[in-house]
Parts: structure tokens; C-alpha cells; sequence
């Protein structure tokens, strides 16, 4: 069909989903700092004010633990509310309305309160900003029952997921990668099917490792498949998608096959969600490992001052020197 | 409707009157934007030729800082620069208020207040370089770090202020001795939690805080309306202190309100808040487009109330200053934004492995594994560039 394929960039795939979203069902409604008229500081929701009104744009007064808190009653009120963190170090003053209220109303209330609320959270580093920008707090999520948490690490996974997210009747996590916001352009196919929110997908096969990334890492993994690929070495590369719940049945059956597994995130190593993942797959394909599964994240220490902020996101060089370990163990 | 048909007592306008573009008649002013001297029943002062010269040349040379640090972000030497632009005089007038046992809570944005306690301007640049997250000892300037978490230090500064009462330098009437917290916070942070929990915290000790607000009308997109359908220093009865609202582009009148707040605290009569009423001349930071939200024609009128020409217009007309005083501080100014370009372009990056320092007082062994592996992998590359 003509007119429904376009280049975008992860910005506009979000924006364009949104906008899908609240043409799709009027009780969709954004809430966030500096959302409505500025369309967000990243300008993901640009253009959506002037369209939808102030009344479901909704420009909000500076408090986080108010914006999610107001969210929950517009939810119990039948509306499904998409809030925008302006950046992941500034979600923690919503944190007890997050992790007490939104992930437990509909536990508490047997499910008679439903809390269809999206939490947008632009998280991830290497923009050279200053603190509390570039931050990563997916495990924090992921560990309180009660919310689902996913990320997107490309413009069509954007546009789609966001929709699905909306839809869904949990409250959910949106983790989008903003180092990518702005990156390359990608051919988007609004009439394409999408894959079913909570799954992981393989978005590179290969035979000697399996490695496992998501959002902002799945490109640094992607390039070093390919660097990998140069020396003879064939990396099968997985997009997690969802970190709450787990996709990892494509992950057991790789694994089954390449026997090596690296997960890569840039949150901290301790207790993040290759902690989890190393010990499921332990557990679930113990005979198959050739190696230990290594993770490869930021160190466990608070993000550094931008200026050493490459030497602390995993890159490239790290990925694939934990893979020659992973493949000489 | 009045408060006789509602039971719920007067209406808002009734109290507070309509609103005021410039800060209505409350507005405590001693200086007009004309660079008239005005005088005002509670908080006039006089100001001698010295006092007026040395407000002055602060104020060039912030916003001499100011304009220097703008270009070097344009030059892709800083990360981001939050500008001051426009409110020298709010962050000259309390700065120069405090005095050295006093204690200041800065946000991201007081760079003012900084250059009055004696920090040099390239640990602000620094920061906002990315080569560390604040680089000065909070305790040698009694000027904490920047925060950038909006509202977090109000708090910190009221905790501040009680840690004062128990140590016994509030109220003994020493003047060497007494001390108070001057917490600064923007008109946008005035809608946190943490800001209102502070207000409160302050209320029920009696603790020795100034509260000092930037009204500077915006926090990045949105204005003073979306925070407050009431003037800000209004708020602070409510909790139980008292609140007044002075022209923050009007550094004698800031100074003057600021330090008789000040010394308010200092004499144990407890916290108070100061809005002054300014205008971000600039963008929020030199990422920020505040073209695609407010008017050039109201930043246009703000202009003709701009801090530092007002004092210029008095000083000249009153000749509290001659031609050399201008041409040396000129001079002055040139030296200043030369060193900080030179400053900037010759500080030392941190180091990789400074990220696993002081992480705790004492690296734990976990961390010291991590730092050594580290090492050892950063060595393997040695002589492969
Ligand atoms: C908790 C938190 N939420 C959001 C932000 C992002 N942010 C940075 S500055 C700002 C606006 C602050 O406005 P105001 O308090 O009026 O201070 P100003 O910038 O005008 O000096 C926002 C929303 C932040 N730094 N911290
Ligand atoms: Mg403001």
C-alpha cells in the first residue's frame, strides 16, 4: 500500500506510535515535563499537543511522584495514561508511587483496579551529559512483580512497541535508548505484522556464541558480530525486547546450539539482568555450556563523569574480548 | 463569588489581587529598572561607592563567566552549559549576602552565588565539561555541590540548618559565630515533594534556612503558571514562615532583603523564603530552544529591566565610579574569559580507573577485583594503537 513505508528515526517511529495510539483510542493520554508545547525535550511527542489538546497532552507541573500519582487515578478512571520521565536519573521521585502503587493495585484489588499505564523512560548513556542523564535502572523495574518492563532498540521495534505497550493492561516500563533517538533511519512498514510485545528475537544468527543485548547495546553487539564475523568467528546476536517478563526460549535454543553466551547491558554488572540471565540459562541448558556466561555492563560504580563515559559503557572491544574468553575457557 | 456564598473563606484573587507581568506592588525594589534609587519602608539600605562598585564588577564578570562558558559549549569544549543569564543580580545580591559560616545550597544554575564564595569559575566548567561531578570542596567554600536532582538539596539544606541549632551557632548573638543555610531552588522545583517536605521540616524546628527562589518564570518550557496560580513567596505562610518577593534583577534591594532574611535565621527566628522575581534571559541550557515556546517580544521587555545596566545608569549618573574603573574592569573581564578558554582547553581528562576511586571510603574487594581486571584489560591494548 503506498504512502505507509517511511525512513524514520527511533524518535519519529516513537512519535509516529503515539500518535497511532491516541487516534486508536481516546482515553490514550501523554503526561510528562515539558511535553505539550515542547513536545518533549527529545521531541518525542512533538506536534501531538497541537493535535490531541492540552487535555490529553498534558504539560505537568515539575514532581514525578505527582505525575505518576495522578496517573494511577486517570487509570482507575478508565484512562490509559502515557507518562514521559524526562530522563532515567528522574524517575526516582516517583519511585514509591512506581514500585508500591502502580505495580501492586491491581494485586491488592483482586483484579478490580486495572492499570493500563505506560511509564516512558529515555535511559542509557554516551550523550555526554551531565548526572542523572545516562543512567540505566531496568533491573530496578524488572525486580518489583506487578510491572512488565521492555525496551526498544530500533526505529520499527519503536513505533510498534510503544502501540502495544499502550494497549497492553499492565503497567509497563518503556525503556527507550536515547543515544539511538536520533541516530540512523530505518525503513518502517506501518502495514508490516509486528512481533508479540513480550518477546526477544533474533536479529542476527550464528553458530560460535550467542550474545545477548538490549536496547542501547544491541547495536554495539550487532557491530561486534560483524567485527567477529571479519575474523572468523560467527556470533548469533539476540534482542531481549522484554526484561519483564523473559523471553528466553530463543535464548535456550541458541545457547543449546552455540553452547557460549555473553549478556551485555550497560547498567552495572551486580544484580543486573545478566545475573538473571546466566542463572536461567544455567539452569536450563547446564549440559550444553562450553564456558560460563559472562555479562559485560558498567562497572559497578555510579555513572562516571561524561568524559570517561566510553570507558565505562561497554563497547565494542569489551563485547568481544568476553567473547575470545567465552570461546577459550 | 466571595467568601460569604462559599464558606471557604476569600478567593484567591481577593487576597492576592490580580496578576502582575512585573511582580506586582509587593515587588521590593531599591533600585527601578530606570537606575532610579527607591527606598522602601522595611528594607532600605544605604550602599557606599565601593559596596555599589563591587556589585558591579561581580556582576560583569558572572556574566562574563556566563558568556565565555556559552561559546565553549558552542566550540564543543563543554558538554552543556545552564545559563545565568538575566538573574546576576538575584545570585550577586544573596550571594554577597551570605557570609563565610553561612552555608549554601546551590542548584546547577548558581554559578553567581559560586563566584561569591570564592570558587573558581573552572571547577563550574569542569563539571560541565564532564570531567568530574563537582570538583571543589564543599567544605572549604561552605558551598555545596551543584545539584541537579530538582529540589533534592532543599532538603539537605534544612538538615544543614539543624545540625547549626545543635551545634549552638544560631541565636547566641555573637556575630562571629551565628551562622545560617541560604537553600536555593527554581520556581519549577517549587512543585517537588522534596521542596514542600523541606518547607515543612524547616516550620517544625524552626531552622535556621533561607529559602531562596529564582522566579525566573520558566522551567524550560513551561512558565510560573503550570507551578503556581499564587506568587511563589506566598506559599511560604502557609507553611507557617514568613515569605516576601523582591526584584531579583535589582541586586541592592536582593542583597538587602537576603541578608536581613539571613540574619533573621542566624538570631534563631527561624526559616524564611525569598522569590526573586527574574527572568531566564537565556535558553534552559545551551540544548534548549526557547523559541518554540515563548515570545521574543517578552524577552525583548525583560531586557529593559536588566540587572547590571540599571546599576551602570545609577553609578554613572551619581559619578560613584570614573572612566578608569570602567576600563579596568573591561580589561579585567578580558583577562577573566581569556583564562577560562585557556583553562578549559588545557584541563587534564580524568583518568579510566579514577572511576572505581572513592566509590566508598574504603574500596570494598569486590570493587578492587573489578578495578583489576580492568587494569589488566586496558593493558592488553598497550603498543595495539
Ligand atoms: C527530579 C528532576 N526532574 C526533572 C529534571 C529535568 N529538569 C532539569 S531543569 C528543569 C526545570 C527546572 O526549572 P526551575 O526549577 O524553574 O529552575 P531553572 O532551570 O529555571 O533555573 C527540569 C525539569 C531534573 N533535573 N530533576
Ligand atoms: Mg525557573
Amino acid at each position: 500500500m503506498a504512502g505507509t513505508t517511511s525512513k524514520v528515526t527511533l524518535a519519529k517511529g516513537l512519535n509516529m506510535g503515539l500518535r497511532k495510539a491516541m487516534e486508536a483510542d481516546d482515553k490514550v493520554l501523554l503526561m510528562g515535563e515539558d511535553v505539550g508545547k515542547l513536545g518533549g525535550v527529545f521531541r518525542i511527542t512533538d506536534g501531538l499537543q497541537k493535535d490531541f489538546g492540552e487535555d490529553r497532552v498534558i504539560d505537568s507541573p515539575l514532581a514525578e511522584s505527582g505525575i505518576v500519582g495522578t496517573a494511577v487515578g486517570m487509570a482507575m478512571r478508565g484512562y490509559r495514561p502515557v507518562v514521559e520521565i524526562q530522563f532515567d536519573g528522574f524517575v526516582y521521585p516517583a519511585y514509591d508511587q512506581i514500585v508500591c502503587q502502580v505495580a501492586k493495585l491491581h494485586f491488592r484489588s483482586q483484579g478490580r483496579i486495572k492499570m493500563p499505564m505506560v511509564i516512558r523512560i529515555p535511559f542509557g548513556g554516551g550523550i555526554g551529559a551531565v548526572e542523572h542523564h545516562s543512567e540505566s535502572p531496568e533491573a530496578q523495574f524488572a525486580h518489583t512483580p506487578g510491572l512488565k518492563v521492555v525496551t526498544c532498540s530500533n526505529p520499527v521495534d519503536g513505533y510498534w512497541m510503544i502501540q502495544q505497550a499502550i494497549a497492553h493492561d499492565d503497567p509497563v516500563i518503556f525503556l527507550e535508548p536515547k543515544r539511538q533517538y536520533h541516530a540512523e533511519k530505518t525503513e518502517l512498514d506501518e502495514d508490516a505484522t509486528p512481533a508479540p510485545l513480550f518477546t526477544s528475537k533474533v536479529v542476527r544468527p550464528g553458530s560460535d556464541a550467542t550474545v545477548l543485548a538490549y536496547g542501547p547495546t544491541v547495536k554495539t553487539a550487532m557491530k561486534a558480530a560483524e567485527v567477529a564475523a571479519g575474523e572468523g568467528t560467527s556470533l548469533e546476536v539476540i534482542d531481549l525486547r522484554t526484561l519483564s517478563p523473559l523471553d528466553l526460549d530463543p535464548v535456550f535454543a541458541s545457547v543449546r546450539r552455540t553452547g557460549r553466551a555473553v549478556v551485555v547491558h550497560e547498567a552495572h554488572v551486580n544484580l543486573g539482568l545478566g545475573s538473571e540471565i546466566a542463572a536461567r540459562i544455567t539452569e536450563e541448558c547446564f549440559y550444553a555450556l562450553e564456558a560460563p556466561v559472562l555479562r559485560v555492563g558498567g562497572f559497578d560504580t555510579p555513572y562516571p563523569a561524561s568524559r570517561l563515559e566510553e570507558e565505562w559503557l561497554p563497547d565494542l572491544d569489551r563485547v568481544l574480548d568476553a567473547v575470545d574468553r567465552s570461546l577459550e575457557f | 463569588m466571595t467568601h460569604q456564598d462559599t464558606g471557604f473563606g476569600p478567593d484567591l484573587v481577593e487576597v492576592f489581587g490580580p496578576k502582575h507581568e512585573d511582580g506586582g506592588p509587593e515587588l521590593i525594589q531599591l533600585l527601578t529598572p530606570e537606575g532610579e534609587r527607591v527606598h522602601h519602608p522595611e528594607f532600605d539600605m544605604e550602599f557606599t561607592a565601593e559596596e555599589l562598585r563591587g556589585f558591579y564588577r561581580d556582576m560583569v564578570l558572572v556574566r562574563r563567566i556566563d558568556v565565555e562558558a556559552t561559546a565553549l559549549q558552542r566550540h564543543g569544549e563543554l558538554g552543556i552549559w545552564a545559563q545565568l543569564l538575566g538573574q546576576e543580580a538575584a545570585q550577586i545580591g544573596a550571594g554577597r549576602a551570605v557570609r563565610p559560616n553561612d552555608f549554601v545550597f546551590p542548584t546547577y544554575r548558581e554559578h553567581g552565588v559560586a563566584w561569591c564564595r570564592g570558587l573558581d569559575p573552572l571547577h563550574l566548567i569542569s563539571l560541565f565539561r564532564g570531567v568530574d561531578h563537582g570538583g571543589w570542596n564543599p567544605h572549604d567554600h561552605n558551598f555545596n555541590l551543584y545539584t541537579i536532582v530538582i529540589g533534592a538539596q532543599t532538603l539537605h539544606a534544612v538538615g544543614y540548618a539543624m545540625g547549626m541549632q545543635r551545634d549552638g551557632v544560631v541565636g547566641t548573638g555573637d556575630p562571629d559565630r551565628d551562622a545560617a543555610v541560604l537553600a536555593h531552588f527554581g520556581d519549577g522545583a517549587s512543585s517537588q515533594g522534596d521542596v514542600n517536605e523541606s518547607f515543612i521540616f524547616a516550620a517544625s524546628y524552626n531552622a535556621p534556612v533561607v529559602f531562596f527562589c529564582q522566579n525566573n518564570q520558566w522551567a524550560i518550557s513551561e512558565p510560573i503558571e503550570r507551578q503556581s496560580r499564587i506568587p511563589l513567596y506566598q506559599r511560604a505562610l502557609g507553611f507557617g514562615f514568613p515569605g516576601v518577593r523582591v526584584d531579583g534583577n535589582d541586586v541592592l534591594a536582593t542583597y538587602a532583603v537576603t541578608q536581613a532574611a539571613l540574619q533573621r535565621a542566624r538570631d534563631g527566628q527561624g526559616p524564611s523564603m525569598i522569590e526573586a522575581f527574574t527572568y531566564r534571559m537565556g535558553a534552559h541550557t545551551t540544548t534548549d530552544d526557547p523559541t518554540r515556546y515563548r515570545l521574543s517580544a517578552d524577552v525583548e521587555s525583560w531586557k529593559l529591566k536588566d540587572p547590571i545596566s540599571r546599576l551602570e545608569v545609577y553609578i554613572k549618573r551619581n559619578g560613584y565610579a570614573d572612566d578608569a574603573f570602567f576600563a579596568d574592569l573591561a580589561e579585567e573581564a578580558d583577562q577573566l574569559g581569556h583564562a577560562l578558554r585557556e583553562g578549559t582547553k588545557a584541563m587534564p581528562d580524568p583518568k579510566p580507573l579514577d572511576i572505581f576511586d572513592r566509590v566508598y571510603a574504603e574500596i570494598t574487594p569486590e570493587l578492587a577485583e573489578q578495578r583489576d581486571a580492568f587494569t589488566a584489560y586496558l593493558s592488553s591494548f598497550e603498543g595495539s594503537h
